[in-house]
């Protein structure tokens, strides 16, 4: 019997991009701390729905377009 | 009736005008403290950012308001071309004409950050860079055209955005360099200029049969202005120097 | 650096025996051809030959040899799907200090890399081939431009082919950073999310493989793949080029048997003294304690034992040096050598380079190794590229492999081996981005 699925959405960042803005951290402090540096250190396990909202505002808030938004398949 | 309403628009034009430069003021002051990545625990730096872009595009609406107040009035002659070819207007030409520059230079910025997620980041930092050049023309107009010019509350407003971004610029420029050092403290990797031959590391460890490197500094995270532009790769050839303000293509 | 015979076995560095010199080697094209045979490479696109090479290569099980170890039958699948005419690009950067193999080889079997170059352009239909050698390495430049030449005399050039010189920067050599600098002079690596879709200059795909691969790829064509697998290990067959340095009598570059044991390798190179630690794979390598000398040489057990195989460096280090001291040296020219696009491989590696050579002079304040772990974990897997991953494991290996010496060295009594002249070469270098030549 296979698990039903859905499409989820995982954080991920562009290291190159990035230059330490931390607005994704302040937005989605659930998936994203970071490190002594100020760079983000992102959470993979999927964002559920009621982060999604904050997820997207995230990715565009950023200012260098550094957090992507990849979509995975997630078990229901 | 005529000249009551020839003197409304009269002073609509003044009023959106005083508003535009004031909320201009406002917004850079908070561009110069996004840049200058200002955070705290109850004041986060996302917030600081989009406070900084409603602030432009409330300043804007003023703007426009104040442009089409400007050119619509029957007392003084401006005409439509005035509103985007500096120096074209019959009245006052040099004074207005500065105030034209300003709306071409605002127009960009809001032109290129309409089209953000379209251009390259380089482009769009280099032309948020031409708002650095609006505020102060658009305190040349101001004062300049004269209308409310010498009176003491005129005076007095145009001397509180003069300290409040004269205040703002000297901060960011300290903090920069604050920044600079900080990171260099903390051993930051930063380009090399010149290491000629051995250099043994801080703790005194001597280095193998042949020369090695170690670094010195470059500017790190904090860029000094709008959102960021850092002087470009100063050599093209250089391959795997990069700055970490960069281009994506 | 010399090459070395190893027996009847040895095929990429097929040397006469050792009672001539092998300075009397001339890799001519046509010793080459007398030593390894003919191969016939078509000009134009022929599905037949094709198919019987990719076969060939695909049954062979051949690893890449330029650190990654990824299936090279896999990538020219990738790259066929591409859409357009692909490039094949030869890397032989070796920006790895420590190795010489890529060197060796282009010096004695220039020709051996050119026919595997070919094989690979007419399987995946290329175009164009490009080799990559670095603008400080021109002794290497010279020997595959004179191979070049005498192919295009002898009527064998079938297809473009050119010299390109990045800068010699470490980390020019990493795949995606040898395709941008092909495509835009910047010699960046960048994020791969999707390994599948190849990598591109422009809209044309660009299959890229080390120097002593294609060479591999050249003798499958000839010989088969049985042949191949007759050497080596079912998971990891054939043989391999190493490069022995550190405290052997004769460093250099070997050819091995692939699952030939760790220990035999270096006593073929001439072990000098007591071993104090092995360091294998690269400068982002790992190291290996002494008592794991019968591992297999072979990426499944190295891995196994927490080392890997990298571009295949062997460096032993005897018990009169200090193996904090030498981490805590590469770690720093490892730091110099970030790209610098990725803040924590540009902060994480400085610091951690910086509590290394606290640690190994013996003035590191408490914690220092805690804060090492600390920070090795912070950084792994953050930068875009692996050059981060390396080091960060080979810090981890050495405050494993030398952990009675860090705690002595933590506690301020470090060992009288830091102050030893290293064993290890750094190149020099005058300005960032660029060698001295």
């Amino acid at each position: 019997m296979t698990t039903r699925q859905r499409v989820g959405l995982r954080v991920r960042v562009d290291p190159v991009a990035c230059d330490a803005y931390g607005y994704c951290a302040e937005l989605l402090p659930e998936r994203v701390t970071l490190d002594e540096w100020g760079y983000p250190i992102v959470d993979g396990t999927p964002v559920e729905a009621g982060l999604v909202a904050l997820a997207t505002r995230a990715a565009a808030e950023c200012p260098r377009r550094a957090v992507l938004l990849e979509q995975v398949l997630v078990a229901r | 009736m005529l000249a009551s309403y020839s003197t409304t628009i009269w002073y609509t034009i003044r009023a959106t005008g005083i508003v535009a430069l004031v909320l201009l003021t406002g917004t850079m002051v908070l561009g110069i403290l996004t840049a200058g990545r200002v955070r705290s625990r109850s004041w986060p730096a996302f917030a600081q950012a989009d406070l900084h872009k409603r602030v432009s595009l409330l300043a804007m609406v003023f703007l426009a308001l104040h442009v089409l107040t400007a050119v619509v009035d029957t007392y003084v002659h401006v005409g439509w071309a005035s509103v985007l070819v500096p120096f074209a207007s019959p009245y006052r030409p040099l004074w207005t004409g500065l105030g034209t520059v300003g709306v071409d230079l605002l127009a960009a910025v809001a032109v290129s950050s309409a089209l953000r997620q379209r251009i390259s980041a380089r482009t769009w930092r280099g032309i948020h860079w031409l708002a650095y050049g609006s505020w102060p023309v658009a305190m040349a107009h101001s004062l300049g055209m004269g209308t409310d010019a010498s009176r003491l509350w005129m005076d007095a407003l145009a001397a509180a955005c003069a300290l409040a971004v004269g205040g703002a610029l000297v901060w960011r420029v300290r903090d920069h360099r604050e920044a600079g050092a900080r990171a260099a403290r903390a051993g930051a990797i930063t380009r090399a200029v010149g290491v000629h031959g051995a250099a043994p590391s801080a703790a005194g460890l001597t280095t193998g049969p042949s020369t090695s490197r170690t670094g010195s500094t470059r500017p790190v995270s904090s860029p000094p202005a709008p959102t960021g532009a850092v002087s470009p790769v100063a050599d093209r050839n250089a391959s795997a120097t990069r700055l970490l303000e960069k281009d994506r293509p | 650096m010399s090459a070395m015979t190893l027996d009847a076995n040895d095929r990429l560095l097929t040397v006469p025996p050792r009672t001539r010199s092998t300075t009397d080697r001339t890799p001519d094209l046509a010793g080459h051809l007398a030593t390894h045979g003919a191969l016939a490479v078509p000009a134009r696109d022929d599905a037949h030959w094709t198919a019987a090479v990719w076969r060939a290569v695909s049954e062979s099980g051949l690893l890449g040899r330029g650190g990654a170890g990824f299936p090279s039958a896999i990538k020219w699948d990738a790259v066929r799907r591409g859409g357009r005419r692909p490039t094949v690009v030869v890397n032989a950067m070796e920006g790895e200090p420590a190795s010489a193999k890529d060197k060796v080889l282009l010096a004695y079997s220039p020709h051996l890399v050119l026919d595997g170059a070919d094989v690979a352009a007419a399987a995946v239909g290329a175009s164009d081939i490009v080799i990559c050698v670095a603008d400080d390495n021109g002794p290497t430049a010279a020997s595959v431009t004179a191979a070049i030449d005498e192919r295009a005399r002898a009527g064998m050039a079938h297809r473009r082919i050119s010299v390109e010189r990045p800068p010699g920067r470490y980390v020019s050599g990493e795949e995606s950073a040898l395709v941008a600098w092909l495509s835009n002079r910047q010699a960046l690596p960048s994020l791969r999310i999707d390994k599948s879709v190849p990598l591109a200059v422009g809209r044309r795909p660009v299959l890229v493989h080390n120097a002593e691969t294609l060479s591999q790829v050249a003798l499958i064509a000839r010989h088969g793949p049985e042949w191949f697998r007759r050497l080596g290990t079912p998971e990891a067959p054939g043989s391999t080029l190493v490069t022995v340095s550190g405290a052997v009598r004769y460093p250099g570059v070997l050819e091995v048997e692939l699952g030939t044991p760790v220990g035999d390798i270096v006593g073929r190179a001439g072990l000098d003294g007591e071993l104090s630690g092995l360091l294998l794979g690269g400068y982002g390598g790992a190291w290996l304690d002494p008592s794991h000398l019968s591992t297999p040489y072979a990426p499944g057990p190295l891995a196994a034992a927490g080392a890997t195989m990298g571009v295949g460096i062997v460096v032993a280090l005897p018990v009169t040096s200090c193996g904090i001291a030498e981490t805590a040296r590469i770690v720093r020219y490892m730091a110099g050598e970030s790209a610098g696009q990725c803040g924590p491989c540009v902060f994480g590696l400085p610091a951690i380079a910086e509590d290394l050579e606290q640690l190994a002079v013996g003035r590191a304040g408490a914690g220092v190794l805690e804060r090492i772990e600390r920070r090795a974990a912070v950084v792994d897997g953050r930068g875009a590229c692996r050059h981060p991953d390396g080091v960060v494991r080979l810090a981890r290996t050495a405050l494993a492999v030398f952990a009675d010496d860090a705690l002595a060295h933590a506690r301020g009594r470090p060992c009288a081996g830091h102050r030893a002249p290293s064993v290890l070469a750094f190149p020099a270098v005058t300005t960032w981005g660029r060698r001295a030549s």
